[in-house]
């Protein structure tokens, strides 16, 4: 086989791969979008401000250590003990339950019936918010995250390709970790929707809240729920590209990854999040390498998902499995 | 006149009908300057169809908001199974066992006839998250008893060949049905119409003053309900509250209220002055 088109296969093989990671995060936005029509701006913090607890909790960080040394005058940012990753995983669970029940209680419990251009104005201000208060407890350094998820090569991978086209393949552990993770995922959230009363009520409030309501389905707590949830998938995304390139302020950024994939698979849709993302992950990975290095002197992937996403949008506005609008005249 | 005593009433085709179950006392509803309900009072008694009629604009649809609890009057007590109701959401109410339809039906469209029903069952079930996670087997059971239940109202309404199909897709009259299916799986006291019949065919009137008829007979449901077609409500209802620009106009068993000169003004549009 040709060199260029084993390595396009390769290419094809890790930007599906990325596209998982973008996926994850786009479900965090659908997640909350079809359960109360607001645009959560917040999610990539969200994934921050997880990955943040996760290693504060781990490493036995003091939360607010800056602050209450400076109020009593302490010297403290440590609690000398160093909790298994399990653990400290069961615990920002917790704590993104409580962010949930949070948010709720202060802030989009008074904002129901506004517009949506106003609840998406409170997520911007949340989001701000939230990355303030994450740096303020855990500190603002790039902190390294590692719990126990498998990373560098993949030996049997390489050694089976090569044998095979006599040219090893560069996959990443933690890429097929991820891939993996993602499919546990989707798959419990699929089980929990369909098969469970808590996923059934989720299912009513999206579709219509006035009904919802009149069956008994109390609004705040599928809010509570449904934001607890798109929590613990920003935990799972801000693990994986945490693990991937530390826990920095620029993991906050990968939100504006899920756009274009939210643009391509509809807002609605989780079927249109995950492939949306595998479509966008692939698209600019092989548009890099077969026009971008060549020929536009690289750094294509900044830019060309957003094009790929607004072809998308004027041959299809409702996204790939978006419902269609229709409107009666 | 029916001699309606505390205890309850023999109506004019021999039904029994037992004590007040809801009573509405000296209710006001206001928008801003706007007074769509005026010092209201009336009860509705343990399996009787109620009917609460008026022209358009009366406020009926306005009262049935404050019975099931969207709306909260600014004045005035709403009591419920002889005790005055604390001000509650909507969801509370439902899950005190009153159970509504809409008149612009408010169903799940995405979801098949059968998971609608369903939806119906939730203030049923008892199995919490953690049930569901760790005893598998109950939650099991659960669903099954539910299915039954729902299974039965199907039968009940005759949409057996549609309970897999996604509700967006059925025509009107029968997801008219459908939300009244979802209303009976919650096996509610109380069951609040609000215009089953509008823009209906004459057959589908035929068959849903039947299907109401019904249900009042076999599950002995409390109804309250609400219509401007005045022909089908007559024949249907027991005792009957005439609405009109907000204020009460008349009250009694169909052949009273038809005798009412406020009544027969109302719905003939003389010129009030």
């Amino acid at each position: 086989m040709p060199d260029q088109l084993l390595f396009a296969m390769e290419v094809t093989l890790n930007g599906l791969m990325a596209g998982v990671m973008y996926a994850l995060v786009a479900l965090g936005f659908v997640l909350i979008f079809k359960a109360s029509g607001i645009f959560n701006y917040a999610q990539g913090v969200m994934a921050l401000f997880a990955a943040m607890t996760l290693v504060g909790i781990q490493k036995g960080q003091v939360p607010f250590a800056h602050l209450i040394n400076a109020v009593f005058g302490t010297n403290i940012h440590y609690f000398g003990w160093e909790l298994p990753a399990v653990l400290a995983i069961l615990l920002t669970v917790v704590v993104m339950i409580g962010f949930a029940w949070l948010v709720n209680k202060l802030v989009l419990r008074h904002l129901v019936n506004q517009e949506p251009i106003i609840l998406f104005m409170a997520t911007i201000g949340l989001a701000y918010f939230l990355e303030g208060v994450a740096d303020l407890m855990w500190g603002a350094e790039i902190k390294k995250l590692d719990v126990g998820l498998p990373q560098g090569l993949n030996a049997a991978i390489d050694e089976a390709t090569f044998n095979l086209f006599g040219y090893g393949f560069f996959i990443d552990n933690l890429d097929i970790a991820a891939t993996i993770i993602a499919a546990v995922l989707v798959a419990g959230l699929v089980i929990f929707s369909q098969y469970t009363k808590q996923g059934r009520a989720l299912r009513a409030v999206a579709d219509d809240h006035q009904a919802a309501l009149s069956v008994g389905i109390s609004l705040n707590f599928i809010w509570v729920l449904v934001w607890a949830i798109a929590g613990f998938v920003a935990l799972v995304a801000g693990i994986m590209w945490g693990a991937k390139s530390g826990v920095q302020f620029s993991l906050s950024l990968i939100a504006l990854k899920a756009l274009p994939v939210l643009m391509l698979g509809g807002f609605t849709s989780i079927p249109g999040a995950i492939v949306g993302g595998l479509i966008i992950g692939m698209g600019e990975q092989l548009f890099e390498f077969l026009i971008g290095q060549p020929f536009l002197g690289g750094a294509t992937q900044n830019w060309f998902a957003y094009v790929l996403a607004l072809v998308f949008l004027v041959f299809r506005p409702q996204g790939l499995f978006g419902e269609k609008i229709i409107e009666r005249v | 006149m029916l001699d309606l005593s505390p205890e309850g009433y023999v109506t004019e085709d021999g039904r029994k009908i037992g004590g007040v179950l809801m009573e509405m006392k000296n209710i006001t509803l206001r928008f801003g300057g706007v007074t769509a309900i005026k010092d209201i009072s009336f009860d509705i008694r343990e399996g009787e169809i109620r009917a609460i009629i008026g022209p358009n604009g009366a406020g009926k649809s306005s009262m049935l908001n404050v019975i099931s609890g969207f709306y909260v009057p600014q004045e005035g007590e709403v009591w419920f199974k002889g005790a005055r109701r604390a001000q509650m959401k909507p969801y509370q109410v439902a899950r005190q066992g009153i159970a509504r339809t809409f008149q612009n039906i408010a169903l799940f469209e995405g979801m098949s006839v059968l998971d609608n029903i369903m939806t119906g069952r939730l203030t049923h079930m008892k199995a919490n998250i953690f049930d569901q996670a760790v005893w598998w087997g109950r939650a099991q059971v659960e669903e099954t008893e539910n299915r039954e239940k729902v299974e039965r109202i199907i039968d009940f309404l005759e949409i057996q060949n549609i309970r897999k199909t996604p509700v967006g897709r059925l025509p009107y009259g029968l997801k008219k049905r459908v939300e009244l299916a979802r209303a009976l799986a919650a096996e509610p006291m109380l069951l609040l119409l609000d215009e089953p019949m509008a823009g209906m065919n004459v057959e589908e009137k035929e068959d849903m003053s039947r299907f109401i008829l019904d249900v009042n007979d076999e599950f002995g449901t409390t109804i309250a309900l609400i219509e401007h077609d005045m022909g089908v409500v007559m024949d249907l209802s027991d005792r009957v509250v005439v609405m009109d620009y907000g204020k009460k106009i008349g009250d009694g068993t169909p052949d009273e209220v038809r005798a009412n000169q406020d009544v027969i003004d109302a719905y003939l549009g003389v010129a009030h002055d």
